[in-house]
Order: structure tokens, then sequence, then C-alpha cells
């Protein structure tokens, strides 16, 4: 259709999405309103990932994300009772000098990656990668040391945090 | 080409998603908010991490991610209980009330 | 013996390091034994090079003692020059020396500094030997910076007194005054000739013009201006008084104020040479002798007296050299080492006998009590009045005969400078020992002759200098004049007499009737009229005053030159030292505070601040990695 296929159509849209929400996450002043946002981008991310036929990662995306990570963020605002009013705000010049900052590194990373050829390689098809049986068998025989490593480090996140955020015995 | 989108679409879109949540982190005073544009920009480099495993057709690229994945939510968790903590000291978490370490 | 010359200077130099190192742990006697016998041996050693080179017909010896200075075209070896004339000042040195150091260890015995006082003794004899054997300026210059500096340690002894230590600077800085004259000297001399041993030195002095001569000898004579204290560097003198006596006599007398002599006489073909030099020598020993003699006339402490009789009898030595009676300055030298000495020591004895007094009004009637001072001293007084036969009668008319033939201007100046001399050293002779006591009833009591250590050496001294005028006795009389003989080789332009016997008796009948005059004189006046001198300074007729303050020279120099360069101290302390340099060392210290404080604004401990300067370094770095390609 219109001279683009399917996939460069749901690309295009996917991205438009995904900025946006992000734009909106970063200029909202209800920070609950920014961790909506965020999820929705976590979402659109996912379609991505679908989109490259990561079927495995998107999931996980989503379930871990989404379902845990933004979870934990809205416990802790209404823990805070965060609202609008009582959102504090940066000075008029910070906010400028910021803005120019992401805008300069913008330009500088993109200018760098301008230079570079366009890589021609053979196209797949559809990847296979990122099938569940494929990813899995990857992980548990090249990467199963790695993969008991950061089992470790989740127990050891928790112990921390547990530790972290108790309260003073006395 | 990744079904027939250009690596460099991906890697624009990666950039501006970092971009902005680079600019998230230093336009913003509330602590939770900038960690969301932590994890903004994480995501940003697991989307790109994931095209160029799909380009190269190289498993590792997702398996990495997959790790990031891990490490984040470790970090976010015991991200969350030190703010709570300064939350029950300082009674707010604007950051530049968290200044104590100036000059 | 003369090979092994070395052990001259050798001994004193043991001598200085045993007592300097282990002279407080040992007994006092141990200590003075050392000292003393360290010199014995160097006066031993002399004695026999001496009786040696009169056997010897070769008068010029140099020993090779190391090769000192290698560098290029500057070549000074460390070499002795043994000849008549440092074989004679070796035995004054020593043999003198070595009386005084008996005599200290009476004088200082109850002094606390005993063993500091020989270590620096035996260092002084040390230079003092160096620089007399030095066959080269420069160690000439290392012995006579070498005295200088054992005089202000000596000097400034008694150390706890403010005014000794000011009096041992006031000597040490005028000597360096003089010393620059000296440097400037030596090396213009190393400039014209290449080299500066007076052995190579003398032979060429002939070929080189009259002007550059007359520069060397006039910076020459600067530098022994100042160590010989002539006009105008002459006032650290009478202050230098302020040290023990035996320092006073043995340095301000014998032997360090008669190196500027030594010196002079050494470099004898210069002033042959150059007229002007000479003139100028002459005239500035005259009027020298002169000027101190009328100080002398009214001063009361028994020390300043001989010490300005001897600046007197040094300018006359200096009068001898600049008419180029060479020999008869040096026979000055000799007699004058014995009596002035001798007249020291004495006065030590005195001041030993009266617990300390130097005020000669407090003095009297001392003839008496201390019978071997008094007759030493009397001795003494009556050499130095130049009365025959006493040893400075000869001495004396030698120099005085040279002159007439010279100028009769200079011979008058001179003349009077004799009178001047004898009224006033018997002035002090009839002050002290004759007449009533005029001391307190303390001092009475423990009036008491001093210890043999202390008497012995009078002895001694008063022999020689009663019968030391065998050594020139007049070519006239047709006897031998031993001094001019043994001295001839030295004298590089030979200057012989040219008086007739009669002018010659008529001078010296004119020198004995004068002097018996002023003796007598001065015996009608202190002794018959009983004149004494007055007890304060207001009783003084003006002109008197102005005499008894010294012509008022030390204020005269305090004014155009101490006050000047304290003003400019002070103007560099101020604004140099307080502004400009503690400026900049606090202002180093203030910029790296405000550096500091500048580089502290980055610590904001404010976490956005800190990722909004991350990404501009990443934007720097990414941006240079772009632009270095």
């Amino acid at each position: 259709m219109l001279g683009y296929t399917i996939t460069q159509w749901l690309f295009g849209i996917l991205s438009f999405l995904a900025i946006m929400f992000a734009l909106m996450v970063v200029f909202s002043r209800n920070p609950v309103n920014s961790v909506l946002y965020l999820v929705m981008t976590f979402f659109c991310i996912a379609g991505h990932y679908l989109l490259m036929n990561a079927q495995f990662l998107a999931i996980v995306h989503i379930v871990v994300y989404a379902g845990a990570i933004m979870v934990l963020f809205l416990f802790v605002i209404m823990l805070m009772n965060l609202n609008e009013d009582t959102e504090p705000q940066r000075t008029q010049i910070t906010k400028i000098i910021a803005g120019v900052a992401g805008g300069l590194l913008l330009f500088v990373l993109v200018g760098s990656l301008k230079g570079t050829e366009q890589l021609q390689l053979k196209s797949y098809g559809a990847s296979q990668i990122g099938l569940v049986k494929n990813l899995g068998k990857v992980l548990f025989k090249e990467f199963l040391f790695p993969f008991e490593i950061a089992s470790i480090l989740l127990l050891a996140a928790l112990v921390g945090s547990i530790m972290i955020g108790k309260k003073d015995i006395k | 080409m990744i079904n027939g989108i250009s690596i460099n679409y991906y890697l624009l879109l990666s950039t501006v998603l970092f971009i902005i949540g680079a600019v998230g982190v230093m336009a913003r005073r509330n602590s939770i908010i900038i960690f969301m544009c932590i994890e903004l920009m994480l995501n940003a480099v697991n989307l790109l991490l994931v095209a160029f495993s799909t380009l190269h057709n190289d498993a590792a690229g997702q398996v990495f991610v997959f790790f990031i994945m891990a490490v984040a939510a470790a970090e976010v968790a015991v991200g969350l209980a030190i703010l709570s903590m300064i939350y029950r000291n300082v009674k707010s978490i604007d950051t530049d009330l968290l200044s104590n370490l100036k000059n | 013996m003369i090979k092994l010359i070395a052990l001259v200077p050798l001994f004193p130099l043991i001598g200085f390091l045993i007592n300097g190192f282990v002279g407080k742990k040992i007994s006092k006697g141990l200590s003075g034994g050392i000292a003393s016998g360290a010199i014995l041996a160097s006066f031993i050693v002399s004695v026999l090079a001496f009786i040696e080179l009169q056997g010897s017909s070769q008068k010029e010896n140099v020993i090779s003692v190391f090769s000192w200075i290698n560098s290029g075209t500057l070549q000074i070896p460390f070499q002795f020059l043994y000849d008549p004339l440092s074989s004679l000042f070796l035995l004054i040195i020593t043999g003198i020396g070595f009386l005084i150091h008996i005599y200290s260890i009476g004088y200082m015995h109850d002094d606390e500094g005993f063993s500091r006082f020989f270590t620096y003794l035996n260092l002084f004899v040390f230079f003092m030997l160096l620089l007399v054997l030095g066959n080269n300026y420069l160690i000439t210059f290392v012995g006579w910076e070498g005295v200088g500096l054992c005089s202000y340690l000596l000097i400034g002894f008694w150390y706890k007194n403010t005014a000794y230590n000011n009096a041992a600077k006031k000597a040490f800085i005028m000597n360096r005054i003089g010393d620059l004259g000296f440097l400037l000297g030596i090396i213009l001399i190393f400039v014209t000739f290449g080299s500066i041993s007076y052995t190579e030195v003398f032979d060429k002095a002939g070929t080189v013009s009259t002007s550059t001569i007359t520069a060397i000898a006039l910076l020459l004579f600067i530098g022994a201006m100042g160590k010989s204290a002539q006009l105008p560097l002459y006032t650290w003198l009478p202050d230098a008084m302020a040290g023990p006596t035996p320092v006073s006599a043995l340095i301000h007398a014998a032997t360090m104020v008669t190196a500027g002599i030594f010196m002079v006489v050494r470099s004898n073909v210069f002033y042959s040479i150059s007229e002007v030099a000479s003139q100028t020598v002459a005239i500035v020993g005259v009027l020298t002798a002169l000027f101190a003699a009328t100080i002398g006339l009214l001063q009361n402490d028994i020390k300043k007296i001989l010490a300005y009789s001897t600046v007197s009898q040094l300018g006359l030595m200096f009068l001898g050299l600049g008419v180029g009676a060479f020999s008869s300055s040096v026979f000055h030298v000799t007699t004058h080492a014995f009596f002035k000495a001798l007249l020291f020591l004495g006065a030590g004895s005195v001041i030993h006998a009266m617990g300390g007094e130097q005020d000669i009004r407090k003095m009297g009637g001392l003839s008496g009590k201390i019978k071997i001072t008094f007759i030493t001293m009397l001795l003494g007084t009556i050499a130095i009045s130049g009365l025959p036969p006493f040893s400075g009668f000869f001495s004396k008319d030698e120099i005085l005969a040279h002159t007439y033939e010279h100028s009769k201007t200079l011979w008058l100046l001179g003349m009077i400078t004799s009178i001047l001399t004898g009224f006033y050293m018997f002035r002090m002779l009839f002050i002290v020992f004759f007449g009533k006591f005029r001391g307190t009833h303390a001092q009475e009591h423990h009036l008491h002759e001093s210890p043999p250590s202390m008497t012995f050496p009078l002895i001694v001294l008063a022999a020689l200098s009663v019968i030391g005028g065998v050594l020139g006795l007049p070519e006239f009389w047709g006897l031998p004049n031993w001094m001019h003989h043994n001295l001839e080789p030295i004298i590089k332009i030979k200057n012989p007499s040219i008086l007739s016997h009669e002018t010659e008796w008529t001078l010296m009948a004119l020198a004995v009737a004068s002097a018996g005059a002023v003796i007598f004189f001065a015996y009608t006046l202190f002794m018959k009229h009983k004149v004494l001198p007055v007890e304060k300074e207001s009783q003084l007729k003006p002109w008197q005053k102005v005499i008894y303050n010294k012509y008022y020279v030390d204020e005269f120099y305090d004014m155009i030159i101490r006050k000047p360069l304290d003003a400019i101290s002070t103007t560099f302390y101020k604004f140099l030292d307080l502004q400009v340099i503690d400026g900049i060392v606090n202002g180093v210290g203030t910029a790296v505070k405000s550096i500091g404080s500048l580089v502290r604004l980055t610590q904001q401990g404010n976490i956005g601040f800190y990722v909004i300067s991350m990404v501009m370094g990443i934007v720097f770095i990414v941006l240079l990695t772009f632009l270095v390609k």
C-alpha cells in the first residue's frame, strides 16, 4: 500500500507512538501520568520486538517491565502520595540547558552514524533466532554460566533491598 | 535490511529514545521520574541490540538483552529501596535537596 | 728540616682538632698543655729550619705540599716558600705564640671557656702560619681570611656580652672591606701575569707597565689597611680590646696586624717600582701614626692606650715601607712584637691583680705591690719610647733615618709621633704604678702578683725587648746589621742608604734627646705635680674633648655609612620584603585558594548537573573523535 510494505507501516506507527509517549513521560506534570505513559512506551517497544520476530523477548519485556517494574514504581509513587502540586520544578534556564545538551548529543550521535556505510547483508526472511526454542538453546549452551550468575545477582538484589528498606530495630 | 527496514532507521529510533531519556534525567527534579527515564534509556539500548542481533542473525544479542532486563529489575528493586529510605529521612524526593556533598 | 716545614702549621692544626673535639672533656691542664705543646713543637721545627737556612746558600726554598687547583689555565699548587722573611716571621709567631699560650693558662684559668679559648688560639696560629708560609697570593689570602675569622671568634670570646659581639663584628666587617681590595689586587695580578705564585710573579714584575703595578700595589695596600688598622680602617682595633688580654697581645700586637706589613714586604718589588704606591703607603702610615698617637694621649683604659699605641707603631712601620726601608720595617715588626706583647701581657697582669679593673684612674702605686709586672712593664715602656740601648731605639731610628733621606716633612711628622709615643706611654706608667692607690678597699686587698705561668713570659719578653737591638745594629757604628743582611735576598730592587755618617749621628742624637726630654716632661707632670686624668669628661677642655672622643671618627662613620645602609635596608624590608615578596608568596596561596573555590563549584551535589556535565562530555569526546579523523 502506498509504496510501503505493511512492515514498514507498522514500524513507522510504532516508532511514532514510542517517541510520542516517551516525550509525554518526560514532560508530564503528574508522576502517575508519567508512569502510565512509560508503560505505553514499553508496549510500543514490545511491538518492535515482535516485528523483528523476537517473541520470547517481547513477552519477557512486557511481563518484567510493564508488569513488575512499573507496578513497583506505581506502588512507591502512591506510598509517597505524589501529586501534580507537590512536584518540584527545575528552573527555566536549567530546562533550556538540558534541552540544548540533549539536542547536541542527538546531533553528534546522528552525525557520527551518518557516515557509516549501509550494511548489505543477506536477507534471512523472518528471523528464527527469536523463537523460544532457539533462544533457549543458545542461552543454556553458551551462556549457562552468566545465567546462573544472574540468578545470584537477583538474590543479592533481593537481600539488599530488604536490608536497606528495613526500619532500624531499636 | 530487516524485513525491508534499513538498520539506520533502528539506529535513529534508538538514539532518539536515548536522548529523550537523557533529557528527562537532566530536566526533572523528581527522583522517581529520573529513575523512569533511566529505564527508558536502557530500553532504547535493548531495542538496538535486538535489531543488530536480528541483522547479523546472532543470538548473542538477544541473550544479552535478556540479561540486561534481569539486571534492570534488580537495579530497580534496590534503587527504590534506597529512595524509600531517603524519603523517610528527608520527607521529600526532590534531588536538589540531596546536595549534602556540595563543595 | 726545611723539607718538613709543612709540620709547622700542622702541629697547631692538630692541636685545634684535639681541643676542638675533646677539649671540654679533658682537664684544663691537659687542654692548655696540648695547645702550648703544639706551638712549642712548631717553634722547635722553626728554629731548626732557621738554623739550616742560615747555613745554606739557597735562600729561596719552595716546598710543594699538594696539587691544589688545576683548572685549565688556572694552576695553583699548594706550595710553601721558606726564605729569610718567612723564617723570621715563623720564629716570631711560634715563639711569641708559645709564650702567650703559657700566659693564657694562668690568665684564663678561671674561665669556663678554657678549652674553647685554646682551640681558637691554635686555629689562629695555624692560619697565621699559612699566611706567612704560602708561596702564592691565594694561600696567603686563605690565611688572611682565617686570621680575620679567628680574630672575630676571639674578640667576641665572652659572647654573652652584646658590646663585645659588636666589637667582634666591627673588626670582621672592617677587615672585609680591606679584603675586597686585596682580592681585587690578586685578580689583577693573575690577569696581568697569568699566575699568582710569588716566585713567578716577582721575576716578571719589571715587564709590565708601571700604572698596572701601581694599581696592583694600591689594591694590595687597601687589604693591608684593613688588616693592619691604618687610616681609615683602624677603628676596629681599639674596640677589639673587648677580647681577653692574651688575644690582644697575640693578635692585635704581635702577629695578625703585622700581616699587612708582611704582605707589603713580600710584594716589595711592586712598591719599589711604583713611586705613587710607595708615596701613598708612606703618607697613610705617618698620618695614621700621628693621628693615633694624639688619641692615645688622653685615654683612660689601659688596654686602649696600648691599642692606639699599636696603631701608631704600625703607622710607623708603613712609613718605613713607603720609603723603601723594608728590612727596617721588618726589624721594627720584630722589636714591636717583643715589647708590645710584653706591654699587653703586663697590662693583663695588672688587670688580673686589680680584679678586672681597666681604668687607670682607679689604679696607682702598684709598683710596690706587683714588682715583677712593674719591672717588666718599665722595661717595655722604655723600649717603646726609643731610648738606647733598648731594641725600640734601634728599629725606630733606622726607619726615621731612611725617612729623612726620602722626605724631610715625613721625617718631622715621624719624630713628632715618637715624642708623643714616649709621652703617653710614660703617662700610663706613672699613673698606674706610682702615686697613691685610688681604687676601692676591696681591690686593694685583692692586689697580688700573678702566678708564674703569667710572669714567666713577661720576663722572657722583657729580656728580648732589652737585648733585641742586637738584631739590627746600625751599620755606621761599624757593627753588622744582621737583619738587613738577612733580608737582602728578598728585596728585589736594592735601595741603599745615601746618608752621610754625620747626618745619621745627628738624627740619632736628636731622637734620643727628644725622647729623653719628653720623658722628663712626663715625669714632671705626673710625678712632681701629680697631675691626674680628670674623672669626668665634662671637666676636659674643648680640644681635649675632641681627642678624648677619638675625633668622633666612629660617629662620622656611623653617619655616612651605617645610617644610609640602615635606611636602605629598612626600605628594602618594608617594601621589597613585606610587600613584594610576601605579596607574591601570599598571592600564590590566595590564587590557589580562589582557583580551588572556583573549581569547587562543579561539586554541586546536584545530580542533574552531573548528568548534564556527563552528556556534554560525551558530546565533546565524540566530536573530538570526528575532528581527529
